[in-house]
C-alpha cells in the first residue's frame, strides 16, 4: 500500500473538528466557519484560516494548534497554515452545530438576521427567553457582547453578528 | 516577490508604502492612547468597551504593518516598535496625550477629549475604509472590508457617548465643546496624504483628500444635528503635518514607553 494513499481532505477535516477556539472549547474551528480551503498534495497539507476578529489574541494559538493537530496524522509530512482575508469571516459562517456548541458554553449564537435599522436581537443562552437587555455591546473577548436575561436573571454573552453589509 | 509586486513602479510602491504607513501609524497610536485608559474609564462597561476597541484597533494596525512587511518594508513588529518619530506618518491628533499626568502615577485624563477624538477619528476611518474597498491594491481592499466590519461597533459605541454627554449637564456640554475645539485644532492632517498626495491619488489607491473630507462632513452631519450643533469645518493641515514626519514631543515620549518592554527583552511574548 502506498504510504500516503490515505491522506485526503476528509481526513484533515476530521482532525480539524477537534481544533477548538481556546476561549470557547465547545466549538471546533470548522463549526466556527474559520476554515477556508484544505488542499492535500501527496504528504503535504495546506490550510487557509479566516480570522474572526483581527485583534484576537487567540488567532496565533489557533494557528499553532491547527498545525500540531494535522502533524499528528502519521501520513503527513509538511503543513502550511495561513490566515487569509478574502473571503472575510462573517458570523453567518458558523454552522448549526456551532450554534449548539456556543449555547452549551453559555453564549447565544449570533442572530441570522438584522432588523431594518441595523439592530439585532438574541434570546437568552440559558433559558431561551426573549426578555433580555443589552448590557454592553463589547465583552470579555472581541467577538462577544454582554446581555442580561430578565426571566432567569442571568448575565449571559452573545456572539456579535458580523456581516459585510456593515 | 510575486509578479504583481515586481511589476510595481517605484513611484507606485512609494505611494502605496506611504499610505500604508499612514493607516498603520494612525491605528497604532490610537490603540496605544486607548490602552492607556485601561482601568480609568468612567465606569466598568466603558472600560471593557474601550479596551476591546483598542485591541481591535491594534489588530488593524498589525494588518497594515503586515502588508508593509509583504512589500519588503521590514518586519511588522519592528515597524511598529522601533521607527523613530520622524519616520512616523500618523496624524498629530492621534499622538496627543490623553490629558495631564502619567498613567502609572496620577493621571488626570480628559474623557470628553477621548470621546470626541474617537468620534472624529472613527468617522474619518470609516470614510477611508469605504474608499479603500475600491483600492487598486487588492490586498488592501481585502483588509479594508474586514476592518470595516469591526469598526461598525466602534462607531455605534462612540455615537452613544457623544450624544449622551452633549445632551447632559452644562458641565458636560462645556467639556465636550472644549474637547471639540482641541480635536479640531489637530484635525487638519487627518485627511492629508502629505507629500505623496499626487501619487497616492493618481494611482487609485484611495479617493482624493477633498472627496474624503466631503464624505466625512456628510457622514457626521446627522450626529451633530442630533445634538443641535452645526458640523464643524475641517481645517487645513498646519505646518506640523504628521504625514510628513512632523510631530510633537508627545509622540516621542509615547514611543519610548510603548517600546520599553521590547527593548528590554526582544523575545518577550504575552
Amino acid at each position: 500500500m502506498n504510504a500516503y494513499a490515505s491522506l485526503t481532505v476528509e481526513r484533515v477535516f476530521e482532525v480539524l473538528m477537534n481544533v477548538k477556539d481556546p476561549e470557547i472549547d465547545s466549538v471546533s474551528i470548522v463549526d466556527l466557519g474559520m476554515v477556508g480551503n484544505v488542499v492535500t498534495e501527496e504528504n503535504d497539507v495546506k490550510v487557509t484560516l479566516l480570522p474572526t476578529f483581527l485583534g484576537c489574541p487567540a488567532l496565533e494559538i489557533i494557528k499553532e494548534n491547527t498545525v500540531k493537530a494535522i502533524k499528528k496524522l502519521p501520513e503527513v509530512e509538511n503543513v502550511k497554515v495561513e490566515f487569509i482575508f478574502n473571503p472575510p469571516w462573517t458570523s453567518d459562517r458558523i454552522t448549526e452545530k456551532g450554534h449548539i456548541g456556543l449555547r452549551a458554553f453559555g453564549i447565544s449564537p449570533p442572530p441570522r438576521h438584522f432588523e431594518e435599522d441595523g439592530t439585532w436581537h438574541v434570546d437568552c443562552a440559558y433559558c431561551g427567553s426573549t426578555y433580555v437587555t443589552m448590557e454592553n455591546i463589547f465583552g470579555p473577548t472581541a467577538c462577544r457582547s454582554i446581555l442580561y436575561c430578565k426571566s432567569c436573571k442571568n448575565v449571559f454573552e452573545a456572539m456579535k453578528p458580523i456581516s459585510t453589509l456593515m | 516577490m510575486t509578479n504583481a509586486e515586481s511589476a510595481m513602479s517605484q513611484e507606485y510602491k512609494d505611494a502605496l508604502e506611504s499610505l500604508l504607513f499612514q493607516l498603520a501609524d494612525d491605528d497604532f497610536m490610537y490603540a496605544y492612547r486607548g490602552s492607556e485608559w485601561l482601568g480609568l474609564a468612567p465606569h466598568i462597561e466603558a472600560d471593557i468597551a474601550f479596551s476591546s476597541i483598542s485591541q481591535d484597533t491594534m489588530g488593524h494596525a498589525a494588518m497594515y504593518y503586515q502588508l508593509l512587511e509583504d512589500l519588503g518594508a521590514g518586519k511588522a513588529d519592528h515597524l511598529a516598535h522601533f521607527r523613530p518619530s520622524e519616520d512616523r506618518k500618523n496624524s498629530i491628533l492621534l499622538e496627543r496625550v490623553n490629558g495631564e499626568g502619567y498613567y502609572m502615577e496620577t493621571p488626570h485624563y480628559d474623557w470628553a477629549y477621548a470621546v470626541v477624538r474617537s468620534v472624529f477619528y472613527t468617522y474619518a476611518k470609516k470614510v477611508k475604509l469605504d474608499s479603500l474597498r475600491e483600492s487598486a491594491y487588492l490586498p488592501l481592499a481585502d483588509v479594508a472590508l474586514k476592518v470595516r466590519m469591526e469598526l461598525y461597533y466602534h462607531k455605534m459605541h462612540w455615537d452613544i457617548w457623544f450624544k449622551q454627554l452633549l445632551n447632559s449637564t452644562d458641565v458636560a456640554k462645556k467639556k465636550m465643546n472644549d474637547a471639540i475645539q482641541l480635536v479640531l485644532a489637530d484635525f487638519g492632517d487627518v485627511f492629508s496624504f502629505g507629500s505623496h498626495k499626487q501619487a497616492i491619488e493618481k494611482n487609485g489607491l484611495i479617493a482624493s483628500e477633498e472627496e474624503l473630507k466631503d464624505k466625512w462632513s456628510k457622514l457626521i452631519a446627522p450626529l451633530f444635528q442630533s445634538v443641535q450643533m452645526t458640523t464643524p469645518i475641517i481645517p487645513e493641515p498646519s505646518d506640523k503635518n504628521g504625514r510628513n514626519g512632523k510631530h510633537t514631543s508627545d509622540l516621542e515620549k509615547g514611543l519610548a514607553t510603548l517600546s520599553e518592554v521590547n527593548k528590554v527583552d526582544s523575545a518577550a511574548v504575552w
